[in-house]
Protein backbone atom coordinates (compact mmCIF):
# COMPACT_ATOMS: atom_id res chain seq x y z
CA UNK A 1 0.00 0.00 0.00
CA UNK A 2 1.28 3.28 -1.08
CA UNK A 3 -0.65 6.51 1.19
CA UNK A 4 0.02 9.84 0.95
CA UNK A 5 -1.44 10.15 4.18
CA UNK A 6 0.15 7.24 6.08
CA UNK A 7 3.61 7.74 4.23
CA UNK A 8 5.55 10.10 5.75
CA UNK A 9 7.40 12.43 2.71
CA UNK A 10 11.53 11.41 2.36
CA UNK A 11 13.48 12.73 4.60
CA UNK A 12 11.13 13.55 7.42
CA UNK A 13 11.19 11.89 10.32
CA UNK A 14 8.30 10.20 11.50
CA UNK A 15 7.56 10.06 15.18
CA UNK A 16 5.47 7.32 14.86
CA UNK A 17 6.99 4.49 12.66
CA UNK A 18 4.05 2.13 13.48
CA UNK A 19 2.33 3.84 10.14
CA UNK A 20 5.15 2.55 7.84
CA UNK A 21 4.71 -1.21 9.14
CA UNK A 22 3.05 -2.36 5.72
CA UNK A 23 0.70 -4.76 7.67
CA UNK A 24 -0.13 -2.39 10.41
CA UNK A 25 -0.42 -5.52 12.50
CA UNK A 26 1.48 -4.21 15.67
CA UNK A 27 0.76 -2.47 18.59
CA UNK A 28 2.42 1.21 18.47
CA UNK A 29 2.10 4.26 20.19
CA UNK A 30 -1.05 5.55 18.39
CA UNK A 31 -3.02 2.47 19.65
CA UNK A 32 -1.88 3.10 23.02
CA UNK A 33 -2.80 7.18 22.79
CA UNK A 34 -6.36 5.90 21.47
CA UNK A 35 -7.05 3.71 23.61
CA UNK A 36 -5.90 5.88 26.66
CA UNK A 37 -8.46 8.94 25.73
CA UNK A 38 -11.10 6.31 25.28
CA UNK A 39 -10.94 5.89 28.90
CA UNK A 40 -10.38 8.85 29.51
CA UNK A 41 -13.43 9.69 27.88
CA UNK A 42 -15.50 6.92 29.39
CA UNK A 43 -14.46 7.34 32.79
CA UNK A 44 -15.26 11.11 32.93
CA UNK A 45 -18.99 9.86 31.96
CA UNK A 46 -18.38 11.95 28.40
CA UNK A 47 -18.84 8.80 26.19
CA UNK A 48 -20.27 5.09 26.74
CA UNK A 49 -18.10 2.73 24.69
CA UNK A 50 -20.83 1.10 23.21
CA UNK A 51 -21.36 4.35 21.28
CA UNK A 52 -18.38 4.36 20.18
CA UNK A 53 -18.85 0.63 19.15
CA UNK A 54 -22.27 1.88 17.60
CA UNK A 55 -20.49 4.48 15.13
CA UNK A 56 -17.71 1.47 14.07
CA UNK A 57 -20.59 -0.59 13.16
CA UNK A 58 -22.67 1.92 11.56
CA UNK A 59 -19.91 2.75 9.10
CA UNK A 60 -18.13 -0.68 8.32
CA UNK A 61 -21.74 -2.67 7.66
CA UNK A 62 -25.23 -0.44 7.18
CA UNK A 63 -23.03 3.10 5.37
CA UNK A 64 -21.52 2.70 2.44
CA UNK A 65 -21.27 2.83 -1.28
CA UNK A 66 -23.97 0.21 -1.68
CA UNK A 67 -26.28 2.88 -0.70
CA UNK A 68 -25.10 5.33 -3.18
CA UNK A 69 -25.17 2.73 -5.38
CA UNK A 70 -28.98 2.04 -4.96
CA UNK A 71 -29.78 5.87 -5.71
CA UNK A 72 -27.59 5.69 -9.31
CA UNK A 73 -29.50 2.36 -9.99
CA UNK A 74 -32.91 4.02 -9.05
CA UNK A 75 -32.17 6.86 -11.30
CA UNK A 76 -30.94 4.51 -14.08
CA UNK A 77 -34.14 2.86 -14.37
CA UNK A 78 -36.92 5.07 -13.20
CA UNK A 79 -36.62 8.45 -15.29
CA UNK A 80 -39.31 10.04 -12.78
CA UNK A 81 -37.02 9.25 -9.98
CA UNK A 82 -34.14 10.40 -11.80
CA UNK A 83 -35.65 13.88 -12.45
CA UNK A 84 -36.09 13.93 -8.26
CA UNK A 85 -32.79 13.57 -8.14
CA UNK A 86 -31.30 16.09 -10.29
CA UNK A 87 -34.05 18.78 -8.92
CA UNK A 88 -33.56 17.63 -4.95
CA UNK A 89 -30.86 15.37 -4.21
CA UNK A 90 -31.53 15.70 -0.73
CA UNK A 91 -34.99 14.22 -0.56
CA UNK A 92 -34.20 12.08 -3.40
CA UNK A 93 -31.66 10.43 -1.40
CA UNK A 94 -34.04 10.65 1.45
CA UNK A 95 -36.74 8.59 -0.49
CA UNK A 96 -34.41 5.46 -0.17
CA UNK A 97 -33.62 5.78 3.71
CA UNK A 98 -30.27 7.45 3.26
CA UNK A 99 -29.10 11.05 4.22
CA UNK A 100 -28.34 12.26 7.66
CA UNK A 101 -24.55 12.67 8.89
CA UNK A 102 -22.45 14.07 6.52
CA UNK A 103 -25.02 13.90 3.11
CA UNK A 104 -27.44 16.91 4.98
CA UNK A 105 -27.44 18.46 1.94
CA UNK A 106 -26.94 16.40 -1.80
CA UNK A 107 -26.21 17.86 -5.32
CA UNK A 108 -26.56 14.54 -8.19
CA UNK A 109 -24.14 15.67 -10.85
CA UNK A 110 -25.11 13.53 -13.74
CA UNK A 111 -22.70 12.22 -16.60
CA UNK A 112 -23.79 12.19 -19.81
CA UNK A 113 -21.76 11.93 -23.65
CA UNK A 114 -20.08 15.23 -23.64
CA UNK A 115 -19.40 15.73 -19.82
CA UNK A 116 -17.94 13.74 -17.24
CA UNK A 117 -18.27 15.08 -13.31
CA UNK A 118 -15.34 14.57 -10.81
CA UNK A 119 -15.44 14.90 -7.17
CA UNK A 120 -12.79 15.96 -4.95
CA UNK A 121 -11.94 18.78 -1.56
CA UNK A 122 -9.03 20.32 -1.41
CA UNK A 123 -9.49 21.86 1.75
CA UNK A 124 -9.44 18.71 3.87
CA UNK A 125 -11.69 15.60 2.85
CA UNK A 126 -15.82 16.30 2.67
CA UNK A 127 -17.12 13.62 1.55
CA UNK A 128 -20.84 12.41 1.30
CA UNK A 129 -20.75 9.87 3.91
CA UNK A 130 -24.02 8.90 3.95
CA UNK A 131 -23.88 7.30 0.34
CA UNK A 132 -20.53 6.58 0.16
CA UNK A 133 -19.80 5.88 3.89
CA UNK A 134 -15.85 6.21 5.12
CA UNK A 135 -14.12 7.91 2.40
CA UNK A 136 -10.92 6.00 0.62
CA UNK A 137 -7.44 6.59 1.96
CA UNK A 138 -6.39 8.17 -1.81
CA UNK A 139 -9.20 10.67 -1.82
CA UNK A 140 -7.84 12.21 1.46
CA UNK A 141 -4.34 11.93 0.13
CA UNK A 142 -2.32 15.47 -0.25
CA UNK A 143 -1.52 14.04 -4.32
CA UNK A 144 -5.45 13.97 -5.39
CA UNK A 145 -6.67 16.76 -3.38
CA UNK A 146 -3.63 19.40 -5.10
CA UNK A 147 -4.18 17.43 -8.55
CA UNK A 148 -8.07 16.96 -8.83
CA UNK A 149 -8.46 20.49 -9.93
CA UNK A 150 -5.48 21.40 -12.11
CA UNK A 151 -5.00 18.16 -13.94
CA UNK A 152 -8.27 15.84 -13.70
CA UNK A 153 -7.66 14.30 -17.07
CA UNK A 154 -4.20 13.10 -15.25
CA UNK A 155 -5.36 12.03 -12.23
CA UNK A 156 -8.10 9.92 -14.16
CA UNK A 157 -5.32 7.95 -15.96
CA UNK A 158 -4.16 7.26 -12.65
CA UNK A 159 -7.20 5.01 -12.35
CA UNK A 160 -6.80 3.95 -16.12
CA UNK A 161 -9.73 6.39 -17.04
CA UNK A 162 -9.12 7.79 -20.37
CA UNK A 163 -12.04 9.96 -21.80
CA UNK A 164 -12.37 11.35 -25.19
CA UNK A 165 -10.54 14.72 -26.32
CA UNK A 166 -13.61 16.44 -26.14
CA UNK A 167 -15.52 15.14 -23.04
CA UNK A 168 -16.40 18.16 -21.01
CA UNK A 169 -14.46 17.44 -17.42
CA UNK A 170 -16.65 19.00 -14.94
CA UNK A 171 -14.91 19.34 -11.19
CA UNK A 172 -16.80 19.89 -7.83
CA UNK A 173 -14.51 20.99 -4.98
CA UNK A 174 -16.74 20.24 -2.04
CA UNK A 175 -15.94 23.50 -0.12
CA UNK A 176 -19.34 23.75 1.70
CA UNK A 177 -21.68 21.24 3.23
CA UNK A 178 -22.89 20.49 -0.05
CA UNK A 179 -21.87 16.89 -0.74
CA UNK A 180 -21.50 16.04 -4.36
CA UNK A 181 -22.89 12.30 -6.19
CA UNK A 182 -22.02 11.56 -9.13
CA UNK A 183 -23.98 9.61 -11.24
CA UNK A 184 -22.51 7.66 -13.72
CA UNK A 185 -23.36 6.88 -17.58
CA UNK A 186 -25.26 3.11 -17.56
CA UNK A 187 -23.06 0.90 -19.66
CA UNK A 188 -24.18 -0.61 -22.69
CA UNK A 189 -25.50 -3.95 -22.74
CA UNK A 190 -27.12 -3.69 -19.47
CA UNK A 191 -31.08 -3.21 -20.94
CA UNK A 192 -33.97 -5.10 -19.24
CA UNK A 193 -32.23 -5.08 -15.68
CA UNK A 194 -33.21 -4.31 -12.44
CA UNK A 195 -31.84 -1.53 -10.47
CA UNK A 196 -30.36 -4.59 -7.87
CA UNK A 197 -28.53 -5.67 -10.56
CA UNK A 198 -27.70 -3.01 -11.71
CA UNK A 199 -26.18 -1.64 -8.35
CA UNK A 200 -23.68 -4.63 -8.57
CA UNK A 201 -22.13 -1.95 -11.81
CA UNK A 202 -22.01 1.14 -9.51
CA UNK A 203 -18.66 1.41 -7.77
CA UNK A 204 -17.55 3.80 -5.19
CA UNK A 205 -15.00 5.74 -7.47
CA UNK A 206 -17.90 5.84 -10.28
CA UNK A 207 -20.12 7.87 -7.64
CA UNK A 208 -16.46 9.88 -6.90
CA UNK A 209 -16.34 9.71 -10.65
CA UNK A 210 -12.69 8.52 -10.70
CA UNK A 211 -13.71 5.51 -13.02
CA UNK A 212 -16.40 4.69 -15.30
CA UNK A 213 -19.43 2.38 -14.35
CA UNK A 214 -18.84 -1.48 -14.86
CA UNK A 215 -19.19 -3.22 -17.68
CA UNK A 216 -21.51 -6.13 -17.23
CA UNK A 217 -18.67 -8.40 -17.49
CA UNK A 218 -17.44 -7.18 -14.62
CA UNK A 219 -20.53 -8.38 -12.69
CA UNK A 220 -19.49 -12.14 -13.20
CA UNK A 221 -16.34 -12.25 -12.96
CA UNK A 222 -16.69 -10.90 -9.93
CA UNK A 223 -19.07 -13.70 -8.46
CA UNK B 1 -5.98 30.81 6.94
CA UNK B 2 -2.98 30.12 3.97
CA UNK B 3 -2.56 26.57 5.28
CA UNK B 4 -0.79 23.80 3.90
CA UNK B 5 -4.41 22.13 3.67
CA UNK B 6 -5.34 24.41 1.13
CA UNK B 7 -3.91 21.70 -1.66
CA UNK B 8 -5.43 22.72 -5.19
CA UNK B 9 -2.92 23.05 -7.44
CA UNK B 10 0.30 22.32 -5.37
CA UNK B 11 2.37 20.53 -6.89
CA UNK B 12 5.09 16.96 -5.80
CA UNK B 13 3.00 14.87 -4.50
CA UNK B 14 3.42 12.34 -7.44
CA UNK B 15 0.70 9.94 -8.74
CA UNK B 16 -2.36 9.21 -7.07
CA UNK B 17 -2.60 5.57 -5.87
CA UNK B 18 -5.85 4.00 -5.45
CA UNK B 19 -6.19 0.37 -3.41
CA UNK B 20 -7.38 -2.49 -4.59
CA UNK B 21 -10.48 -3.41 -1.87
CA UNK B 22 -9.10 -0.99 0.33
CA UNK B 23 -10.30 -2.01 4.07
CA UNK B 24 -12.26 0.63 5.62
CA UNK B 25 -9.50 1.31 8.18
CA UNK B 26 -6.04 0.04 7.92
CA UNK B 27 -5.87 -0.55 11.47
CA UNK B 28 -7.10 -0.61 14.63
CA UNK B 29 -6.20 2.80 16.07
CA UNK B 30 -7.62 4.70 13.12
CA UNK B 31 -10.84 2.85 13.23
CA UNK B 32 -10.81 3.79 17.13
CA UNK B 33 -9.64 7.33 16.15
CA UNK B 34 -12.66 7.92 13.96
CA UNK B 35 -14.90 6.42 16.25
CA UNK B 36 -13.81 9.01 19.50
CA UNK B 37 -13.83 12.04 16.89
CA UNK B 38 -17.01 11.84 15.55
CA UNK B 39 -18.31 10.89 19.72
CA UNK B 40 -16.58 14.08 20.39
CA UNK B 41 -18.19 16.18 18.48
CA UNK B 42 -21.48 14.81 19.45
CA UNK B 43 -20.89 16.19 22.98
CA UNK B 44 -22.12 19.72 21.08
CA UNK B 45 -18.97 21.75 22.79
CA UNK B 46 -17.31 22.88 19.36
CA UNK B 47 -18.40 23.33 15.45
CA UNK B 48 -17.58 21.45 12.84
CA UNK B 49 -15.77 24.53 11.18
CA UNK B 50 -14.13 25.25 14.67
CA UNK B 51 -12.81 21.70 14.45
CA UNK B 52 -11.93 21.90 11.31
CA UNK B 53 -10.00 24.78 11.96
CA UNK B 54 -8.18 23.20 14.28
CA UNK B 55 -6.98 20.27 12.08
CA UNK B 56 -5.36 22.73 9.39
CA UNK B 57 -3.94 25.14 11.81
CA UNK B 58 -0.55 23.68 12.20
CA UNK B 59 3.11 23.82 10.58
CA UNK B 60 3.12 23.18 7.46
CA UNK B 61 5.66 20.41 7.74
CA UNK B 62 3.38 18.47 10.35
CA UNK B 63 0.22 18.73 8.56
CA UNK B 64 1.82 17.49 5.30
CA UNK B 65 3.82 14.49 6.97
CA UNK B 66 0.84 13.41 9.99
CA UNK B 67 -1.21 10.51 9.19
CA UNK B 68 -4.62 11.52 8.48
CA UNK B 69 -6.27 10.33 11.52
CA UNK B 70 -3.69 11.76 13.71
CA UNK B 71 -4.25 14.82 12.75
CA UNK B 72 -8.46 14.10 13.59
CA UNK B 73 -6.57 12.72 17.06
CA UNK B 74 -4.28 15.96 17.90
CA UNK B 75 -7.01 18.22 17.02
CA UNK B 76 -9.93 16.26 19.36
CA UNK B 77 -7.29 16.21 22.32
CA UNK B 78 -6.78 20.31 21.44
CA UNK B 79 -10.50 21.04 21.39
CA UNK B 80 -11.36 18.35 24.69
CA UNK B 81 -8.51 20.66 26.88
CA UNK B 82 -9.73 24.18 24.91
CA UNK B 83 -13.26 23.55 26.21
CA UNK B 84 -12.49 22.41 29.47
CA UNK B 85 -13.51 18.57 29.43
CA UNK B 86 -10.33 17.25 29.76
CA UNK B 87 -7.08 17.71 31.67
CA UNK B 88 -3.67 18.22 29.69
CA UNK B 89 -2.53 16.80 32.92
CA UNK B 90 -4.77 13.70 32.14
CA UNK B 91 -3.80 13.43 28.73
CA UNK B 92 -0.56 13.47 29.54
CA UNK B 93 -0.70 10.57 31.85
CA UNK B 94 -3.60 8.60 29.69
CA UNK B 95 -6.19 8.48 32.02
CA UNK B 96 -8.87 10.31 34.18
CA UNK B 97 -8.04 12.02 37.34
CA UNK B 98 -11.41 14.13 38.30
CA UNK B 99 -15.00 13.44 37.31
CA UNK B 100 -15.94 15.04 34.49
CA UNK B 101 -18.44 18.13 33.64
CA UNK B 102 -21.54 17.83 35.62
CA UNK B 103 -23.45 19.59 32.44
CA UNK B 104 -22.12 16.81 30.03
CA UNK B 105 -24.84 13.96 29.43
CA UNK B 106 -22.45 10.63 28.24
CA UNK B 107 -22.89 9.85 24.36
CA UNK B 108 -24.66 6.96 24.17
CA UNK B 109 -25.78 4.45 21.24
CA UNK B 110 -28.73 6.29 21.12
CA UNK B 111 -27.44 9.50 20.98
CA UNK B 112 -25.39 8.28 17.97
CA UNK B 113 -27.99 6.34 15.75
CA UNK B 114 -30.04 10.29 16.03
CA UNK B 115 -26.92 11.78 15.08
CA UNK B 116 -25.58 9.79 12.06
CA UNK B 117 -29.90 10.05 10.94
CA UNK B 118 -30.19 13.77 11.41
CA UNK B 119 -26.64 14.82 10.84
CA UNK B 120 -25.96 18.72 11.49
CA UNK B 121 -27.32 20.87 8.24
CA UNK B 122 -25.79 24.28 8.14
CA UNK B 123 -28.83 25.76 6.28
CA UNK B 124 -30.81 28.42 8.00
CA UNK B 125 -33.93 30.54 6.99
CA UNK B 126 -32.75 33.34 4.29
CA UNK B 127 -33.06 36.90 5.23
CA UNK B 128 -33.78 39.39 2.33
CA UNK B 129 -32.58 38.11 -1.41
CA UNK B 130 -29.04 36.95 -3.14
CA UNK B 131 -27.17 39.12 -4.37
CA UNK B 132 -26.41 36.97 -7.06
CA UNK B 133 -28.06 35.34 -9.74
CA UNK B 134 -27.59 31.94 -11.70
CA UNK B 135 -25.45 32.59 -14.95
CA UNK B 136 -24.32 35.77 -13.47
CA UNK B 137 -20.20 36.43 -13.64
CA UNK B 138 -18.62 36.79 -10.51
CA UNK B 139 -15.31 37.26 -9.10
CA UNK B 140 -13.36 35.59 -5.73
CA UNK B 141 -12.57 38.07 -3.94
CA UNK B 142 -8.70 38.62 -2.85
CA UNK B 143 -8.75 38.20 0.79
CA UNK B 144 -6.08 36.42 2.62
CA UNK B 145 -8.19 35.77 5.85
CA UNK B 146 -5.92 34.29 9.48
CA UNK B 147 -8.50 32.63 10.47
CA UNK B 148 -10.47 29.53 9.25
CA UNK B 149 -11.96 30.38 5.46
CA UNK B 150 -13.24 27.56 2.96
CA UNK B 151 -12.37 30.12 -0.05
CA UNK B 152 -9.30 28.17 -1.84
CA UNK B 153 -6.18 29.99 -2.88
CA UNK B 154 -6.54 28.89 -6.44
CA UNK B 155 -9.72 30.56 -6.83
CA UNK B 156 -9.32 33.95 -5.14
CA UNK B 157 -9.05 36.91 -8.01
CA UNK B 158 -10.90 34.62 -10.89
CA UNK B 159 -13.47 35.44 -12.80
CA UNK B 160 -16.16 32.47 -12.37
CA UNK B 161 -20.20 32.05 -12.96
CA UNK B 162 -22.77 31.42 -10.59
CA UNK B 163 -23.98 27.83 -11.16
CA UNK B 164 -26.55 26.86 -8.24
CA UNK B 165 -28.06 29.00 -5.53
CA UNK B 166 -28.15 26.95 -2.17
CA UNK B 167 -30.11 29.14 -0.03
CA UNK B 168 -28.61 30.67 3.13
CA UNK B 169 -25.84 28.41 4.94
CA UNK B 170 -24.08 28.86 8.67
CA UNK B 171 -21.32 30.86 7.77
CA UNK B 172 -17.51 29.05 8.68
CA UNK B 173 -15.08 31.89 8.97
CA UNK B 174 -17.11 33.43 12.00
CA UNK B 175 -18.87 29.90 13.09
CA UNK B 176 -15.25 28.49 13.77
CA UNK B 177 -14.17 30.96 16.07
CA UNK B 178 -17.42 32.08 18.44
CA UNK B 179 -18.26 34.32 16.16
CA UNK B 180 -21.83 32.92 15.84
CA UNK B 181 -23.61 31.42 12.73
CA UNK B 182 -24.16 34.41 10.64
CA UNK B 183 -25.40 32.58 7.77
CA UNK B 184 -25.04 33.94 4.38
CA UNK B 185 -26.15 32.95 1.00
CA UNK B 186 -24.16 30.17 -0.82
CA UNK B 187 -23.31 29.72 -4.55
CA UNK B 188 -21.85 27.18 -6.25
CA UNK B 189 -18.95 28.99 -8.65
CA UNK B 190 -17.79 27.85 -11.78
CA UNK B 191 -15.06 28.62 -13.06
CA UNK B 192 -12.66 27.56 -16.41
CA UNK B 193 -9.88 25.74 -15.97
CA UNK B 194 -7.86 28.10 -18.27
CA UNK B 195 -8.88 30.88 -15.80
CA UNK B 196 -7.46 28.96 -13.03
CA UNK B 197 -4.49 27.64 -14.26
CA UNK B 198 -3.97 29.70 -17.69
CA UNK B 199 -3.47 29.47 -21.34
CA UNK B 200 -1.74 26.06 -21.13
CA UNK B 201 -4.59 24.55 -19.19
CA UNK B 202 -6.68 21.79 -20.72
CA UNK B 203 -9.60 23.66 -22.50
CA UNK B 204 -12.34 21.00 -21.99
CA UNK B 205 -11.85 21.63 -18.00
CA UNK B 206 -13.90 23.52 -15.51
CA UNK B 207 -13.67 23.79 -11.61
CA UNK B 208 -16.42 24.60 -9.41
CA UNK B 209 -15.89 25.35 -5.63
CA UNK B 210 -18.88 26.58 -3.58
CA UNK B 211 -18.78 29.75 -1.74
CA UNK B 212 -20.58 32.08 0.43
CA UNK B 213 -21.82 35.55 -0.59
CA UNK B 214 -18.73 37.47 1.06
CA UNK B 215 -16.02 36.16 -0.84
CA UNK B 216 -17.46 37.16 -4.04
CA UNK B 217 -17.66 40.44 -6.05
CA UNK B 218 -19.65 41.16 -9.18
CA UNK B 219 -17.20 40.89 -12.06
Amino acid sequence: MRDADHEPSAGVPDEHPDHNHPDHSELGPMDARVRALESILVDKGYVQREALDEIVEAYETRIGPHGGARVVARAWTDPDYAARLAADATSAVAELGLGGRQGEHMVAVFDDAGTHHLVVCTLCSCYPWAVLGIPPAWYKSSAYRARAVFEPRAVLADFGTVLPDDTRIRVWDSTAEIRYLVVPRRPAGTEGWDAERLAELVTRDAMIGVRLADEPAAVGARS
Amino acid sequence: MNGAHDLGGTMGFGEVVPEVDEPVFHTDWERRAMAVTLAGAMLGRWTLDESRHVRENRPPATYLTSAYYRIWLDALESLLVAHGLVGADELADGRAHRPGDDGVTAVSPGTVTRVLARGAPTERRAEGTPAFAVGQAVRARNIHPGGHTRLPRYVRGHRGTVELVHGAHVLPDTNAHGGGENPEWLYTVRFAGTELWGEAADPSVEVSVDAWESYLEPA
